[in-house]
Parts: structure tokens; sequence; C-alpha cells
């Protein structure tokens, strides 16, 4: 890498000291690039075996790439830590504005230790940290939080805010991070572990930098080529234009859209949630990450009366998404494009990741139906699929753990199904709950196999909408899966959006990186890659881990996919496959 | 050189892509954005929108008038051209800029300028920007 890149630099935080201090840390990034490449190796360092998530010792991560701040959708941040949610490894990725930021304060990577005696907030610039009382901040909003801090520090522009709101600060296992109101390091729990730290925010303020290249020339022309092919590449126009939520109707079609827990897979209402209508009723603005043309952020504008003032109204602006609208729409019975977004304001204010608060309330919702749970353990509410009214009640009580019954809640459905009974139909995988997809094999193989048990690990969706049941071969699938899984831990490492993944192949990620003066080829970026994702397989190994041995809800065996009623025995053998895989590529012995 | 203007068209059609502020400092070959001329960010959260600053190239430019060293010189077309050899650093001009269009360059304690030149209108993908021909 060149000597004069600033990405060396790791900022240490102590939150219980309240000191920081800076090292170069030039031997990660050359040997594993950034983002989870560099992350994955310092949580490695950072975090010891035996402790519980909410031991201090737990490590919040952050890492941006070489590429980011010199091209196009290269602007996500990697977070890392040991997950609250399922006690593995958890990994999030962020757009917005924080990648860039962090790389234009100078900084490859950030490390948080410790656990503040009060709330406290971060400013991080070029100067290294400042700590910010944060008590008068604790209990607010994500909005309000991002609001407040947003007029007391200034760097608007070049600056991200990260925050928590209420389920956050209780310790909700699944709660997540908000930057610039609409992003989030959303899964596995990040939101519980800034809880747990007392860390209320974390404010970057990029500086006004240049970042060197090594060809002032190549660099330009790299620059327009890869510009030009994310601009004319015809399976990225779907972003720009309806965004993610162009998919709802034809998964519905397809009957892979998760219906009221997952009991159907089409949903009868899909037309008054898809991103069609939202396009043409309610899309207010659109907005795109730092440095990014895609801008395939979609943000409606619901426009709602006071009951108490006549024409007294107001406007609030909700971004929307396939994944949240899966989980507030169908998976819950929610047919009115307004009630989801009432729903997505009120999770994204209290910080919960929406995808698992969507199967908690699904499940809970099932559970009441069939008496595992009543009004006693609900507070008095009755929830029925599609009772908007309810569910808000829900999350208020969910954020707050009202009760034992919602603190359990608060550690996601496999934690309640143990407690409650219900294990059938509570959809989470690895402790993570599904995305919003039931296409067939892949996705599930994905959602066991996945390092994150997140959809987006493998994308095993992607290929079972190509496959027909027909021409299904488990042993190709995983093999596929482990290889598209391998070549993510590059894009990440870069750290590149995984919208652009068809424009980033090796040979591309290879030349952007040697204008950062990193001599890879393709060819050891692929292997980079595979060591990557073998060093996650460790982390979570050395914690019981195998993949061979987790949960599979019945349900997703029941429940018709577009490969037909799925086997239980098939899917076991592709996991075991998997994990045969992996073990022999060097998941075996424990480094 | 050119004596064309960049015109901010339709701030409100700005999605906040940042894409003209990086283009600005391509000119130099560079990537980060320490010569860029060119800010977006928003009023106030991203809900609220964005705004777009950069240097209207000024018949009369009140920059010009504060420089005590004369190291702006009037531009052909609007706006002022910087001798850098005669800048003494001292912020004046961007003190002077009631648009707040002159950014400054930590590193070389000189501002930065918008010189008209166009470049980062053509990357623009939302023509929120455009670079006039002199009438
Ligand atoms: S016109 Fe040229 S100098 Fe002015 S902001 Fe655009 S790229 Fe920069
Ligand atoms: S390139 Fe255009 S859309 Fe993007 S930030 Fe600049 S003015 Fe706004």
């Amino acid at each position: 890498m060149l000597k004069n890149d600033p990405l060396k630099r790791v900022l240490y935080i102590d939150l219980s000291s309240k000191k920081f201090w800076i090292e170069e840390r030039r031997d990660l990034f050359e040997k594993y690039i950034g983002g989870t490449g560099v992350a994955s190796a310092l949580l490695e360092e950072e975090c010891p075996k035996e402790i519980d998530p909410q031991d201090p010792k737990n490590p919040i991560i952050l890492a941006v790439g070489p590429s980011t701040g010199l091209f196009p959708i290269v602007s996500k941040t990697v977070s890392m830590f040991l997950s609250p949610h399922n006690k593995l490894l958890g990994e999030s990725h962020a757009g917005g504005r924080s990648a860039v930021a962090l790389r234009l304060a100078g900084y490859g990577a950030v490390i948080i230790r410790g656990k503040s005696n009060i709330p406290v907030y971060l400013v991080i610039d070029s100067n290294g940290v400042k700590f910010r009382d944060a008590r008068a901040l604790w209990g607010l909003s994500v909005s309000e939080t991002g609001r407040f801090i947003r007029e007391r520090e200034k760097g608007s522009g070049l600056r991200s805010i990260l925050r928590i709101g209420r389920a956050g600060e209780t310790g909700v296992t699944y709660s997540c991070v908000v930057t610039e109101t609409y992003r989030h390091f959303g899964r596995l729990g990040l939101g519980a572990l800034f809880g747990y730290k007392k860390l209320k925010a974390i404010v970057i303020e990029g500086g006004k930098k240049a970042l060197p290249v090594t060809d002032r020339k190549l660099y330009k022309e790299t620059y327009d080529d890869i510009l030009t092919r994310l601009r004319e590449n015809p399976s990225l126009k779907k972003y720009y234009e309806l965004g993610t939520a162009v998919n709802i109707i034809p998964l519905n079609m397809l009957g892979a859209l998760p219906t009221r827990n997952l009991k159907e897979t089409r949903f009868e209402k899909a037309e008054n949630i898809c991103g069609e209508y939202f396009a043409e009723n309610l899309l207010g603005r659109r907005l795109a990450c730092a440095h990014c043309p895609m801008a395939c952020i979609h943000i409606a504008a619901l426009r709602t009366p006071y009951e108490d003032e006549p024409y007294f109204y107001k406007t609030t602006f909700i971004s929307y998404d396939y994944e949240p609208i899966y989980a507030t729409g169908s998976m819950i019975g929610v047919g009115s494009a307004e009630g989801v977004l009432r729903l997505l304001d009120s999770i994204d204010n209290y910080g919960f990741d929406v995808m698992s608060t969507g199967v908690v309330l699904a499940w809970t919702t099932e559970a009441f139906e069939k008496g595992l749970i009543n009004e006693e353990h609900t507070l008095g509410l009755e929830p029925k699929f599609g009772d908007v009214e309810t569910y808000l009640k829900m999350l208020f009580h969910l954020a707050n753990q009202s009760n034992e019954f919602y603190t359990a809640l608060a550690r996601g459905v496999d934690f309640t199904s143990q407690k409650y009974g219900g294990e059938d139909f509570a959809l989470a995988f690895g402790g993570n709950e599904m995305s919003g997809y039931h296409t067939g094999y892949g996705i599930h193989i994905t959602h066991l196999t996945g390092s994150r048990h997140s959809h987006l690990d493998s994308a095993g969706y992607s290929y079972d909408q190509k496959t027909k049941l027909k021409e299904l071969d488990i042993h190709k699938l995983v093999e596929k899966l482990f290889k598209e899984e391998a070549y993510r831990q590059v894009l990440s490492s870069a750290i590149c959006c995984f919208f652009g993944r068809s424009v980033f192949d090796f040979e591309t990620l290879a030349r952007m990186f040697s204008l950062s003066g990193f001599g890879y080829e393709a060819k050891d970026l692929e292997k980079l890659g595979q060591d990557i994702l073998i060093r996650k397989y460790h982390f979570k190994k050395a914690r019981n881990f195998a993949p061979s041995k987790l949960r599979i809800p019945r349900r997703i065996f029941e429940t018709i996919s577009p490969h037909g009623k799925l086997d239980e025995k098939v899917l076991k053998t592709a996991v075991k496959l998997y994990e045969e895989m992996i073990e022999k590529r060097g998941g075996g012995a424990c480094k | 050189m050119a004596t064309g203007r960049l015109k901010v068209l339709d701030p409100d059609r700005c999605v906040g892509c940042q894409l003209c502020m990086f283009a600005c400092q391509r000119r130099t070959g560079q990537a980060g954005l320490a010569e860029s001329a060119i800010h977006v960010r928003s009023r106030g959260g991203l809900s609220r929108g964005l705004t777009v600053i950069v240097c209207r190239a000024c018949e009369d430019p009140p920059c010009l008038a504060v420089c005590p060293t004369g190291a702006l010189i009037k531009r052909k077309g609007g706006g002022v051209v910087l001798a850098a050899k005669k800048c003494i650093g001292c912020g004046f001009c961007r003190e002077a800029c009631p648009l707040n269009a002159i950014f400054w360059n930590d590193e070389t304690q000189k501002p930065v300028i918008c010189m008209h030149c166009g470049y980062c209108a053509e990357y623009c993908p939302h023509q929120v920007i455009a670079l006039e021909e002199a009438a």
C-alpha cells in the first residue's frame, strides 16, 4: 500500500478510561485489504473466547477499505463484534456517509473497547476523539437524537451520525444502529452492544483530505470505466428506479413471499405494498449514499392528520425497501402501504432491526392464535395478522421490555419459542430471523450456512430463481454458494456495496486495489476471500458452532416453495456437505 | 481559459450522491476531497433535501475586493482566479463570500475556488448542475 495512505491508521477508543490512541497497522491492511478482511482479523485479536456479548471486553470494530473515497459505490462500513443476538459472529454493513467520513477523517478502522459509566457520544475527527456527555439524550428516539447532535456538531455534508434508540438502550438483542436517518447497521444486534456500553451515538467528521493514488492518469481512466459500467448495467436499473421494492410482485407471483409467518407464500394484498404502488403514491424523494450514482434510497412522504385539530397535518419521511416491506407487510399480514410506513417509522425510531422485528411479531401473532400465549403475556393486547394499531403498541412494550414475556421476545424467536413453545414456526436460522424469501433450497442453505445467517451472505434466493427443481444438483449448489460467499468477502473488504457486484469481478477489484499500491492479482483475491470466510467460520466454531447442529424450523418444510415441498433430508444433506467442504478447505483445525 | 460558468439549475433534484465533489478533486488526478470546490450537504437532515454550494461567478466578486495581496484576479466570464504564489492564506476571501462558496485546503492553507471548468457537471446523474457557455 502507499506510504502516505492514511488507511493504515487504526483508532483505538477505550470507553472505560475515556482514552484514545492511534496505531499504524500497515501489516493488517496489506494482508487483508480492509473492511471484512481487516475487521475479522481485529475481532480475533480483540475478542476473548469465553466472554458473553455483554462483557465490556466485547469490542465494536468498524472498518473501511482502500477504494473507499476513490471509487463510486465503494461506500459501506463494516462493523464486527460478538453478536448480542446469536452470540456468534456479529457482522453488519451500512451505507450512508460513514465510510467516506471515516476514510476522509484519516482512518482505516476503529476499535471501541470497554464500557462508559455514563451515557456518552463520541465525536471522531482527524485529530482523534472527543467524549461528550449523552445523559440528556438517553431515552430519545433515533430521529430526535440525530436532530440534537446535528445542531450541536459541525461538519455537515462530510459527517455521519450513528445512533441508537430505545431498543438499543434496553439491550433488545436485535436492535440496530441507524446512520443518516435512513441506513442501518441492521442485523445481529450492534445496537444492543452500543447500549451495553452506554454509547448513544458516534459522529464521524470527515476532513477534506486528498487520498493518494499510484498513477493519476490511470486512476481517472479506471474511475470512468467503472462508472460507465455501473451506469450501463441493465441489472442495476431497477435499484434506482423503483428501488429494491420492485421485487415484491415478482416474488409474490413466484409464490416465494413469506406471508403471515410463512403459513403462505402469496399475499393477496401484495399490490397495495409493492414498489410500483409506493413509487406512484408515496415516493417523496430519492437519495444516495456518499459517492454513489445509484440513489437507491427511496423515501416515502407520509402525511398524517392530527386527530385533535382539523386541517392540521404532519409529514414524515420514511425509507422503504424490499426487506422492510416484507417484514412489516406480508409477513404480518399488513396490506396497506400507509400501515407499513407507520410501522417502519416506529421500528426505525426505536432502533430495531426490521427483519427480526417482523418475524418476532409474526411468531407472536401465531403463538397467540394457537393459545401458547395469552393477554397476560401481551399485557392485554390481542395481536392479529394485519392489525397495525396493536403491533404499534407491541413495539413500545418490546423496546421497553415491559414484562417477562416482552423481555424474552426482545431476544428473538429462537429464545422465546424455547421458553413458550412454538419452535416449529419460529422462523430463525442460526438465531437470526429469516429474510423475505422462501424461494427454495438455496435460500435456506444460505440462512443456515452463511457466516451471518443473512440472505446476503451467499444469496441462495438468487440461485433458486435461476434454477428449476429438475435441474437442482445439491453438490453444485453448495459449491456455488460457498464460492459466492468467498467472493463477497473480497467485495466487503474493499468495501463495495453488493448492488454493484456485477461490475466488480476479481480483475476489476485487483485493478482498483493496485491504484492504492496493492499488488494483488485476481487469483490472489480469490484465495483471500476463502481465507477470510474460513477465519469467520473459525470464530464461530470456537464458540461451539456447527452448521449441522442448527435447528431448522419445521414450517419451511410445510409451506410449498417454488421448488415444491422442501425435503428435510435434502436440506440437511446440503448443510452437511457445506460443513465438510469448509472443514476440508481449512476450517478443520482451529488456528 | 474557458469563460463559461457553472450553474446550479435545480438543487431539488439533487440526491446527495456527491459525485460532483469527488469529480472536482479528480481534476487534480488525486482522490479524496482536498481540492474540491463544490459542496453538497443536507438542509438539516436528509429528509429536508439538499443544497449545492459552489461559486456563482459574480460579476463584482466580494472576495476579490477584500484580498490584501491581489492574489485573486478577475476572471473573464465572472468569478476569480487564484494566483497561489501571491496568496498568504489569510482567509479573508472565505469570510467575504456570502454563499460560503470558498473552501479551504488545510494542507496548503490556501482557498479552494471553483474555476468553472464544468468537469463536475459531466458526472452529475440528475442534471442539477451545468456549465453555461458565456453569452
Ligand atoms: S466547475 Fe470545475 S472547479 Fe468548479 S466545482 Fe465543478 S469541477 Fe470544480
Ligand atoms: S452530482 Fe448532482 S445529484 Fe450528485 S450531489 Fe452533485 S449536484 Fe447532487
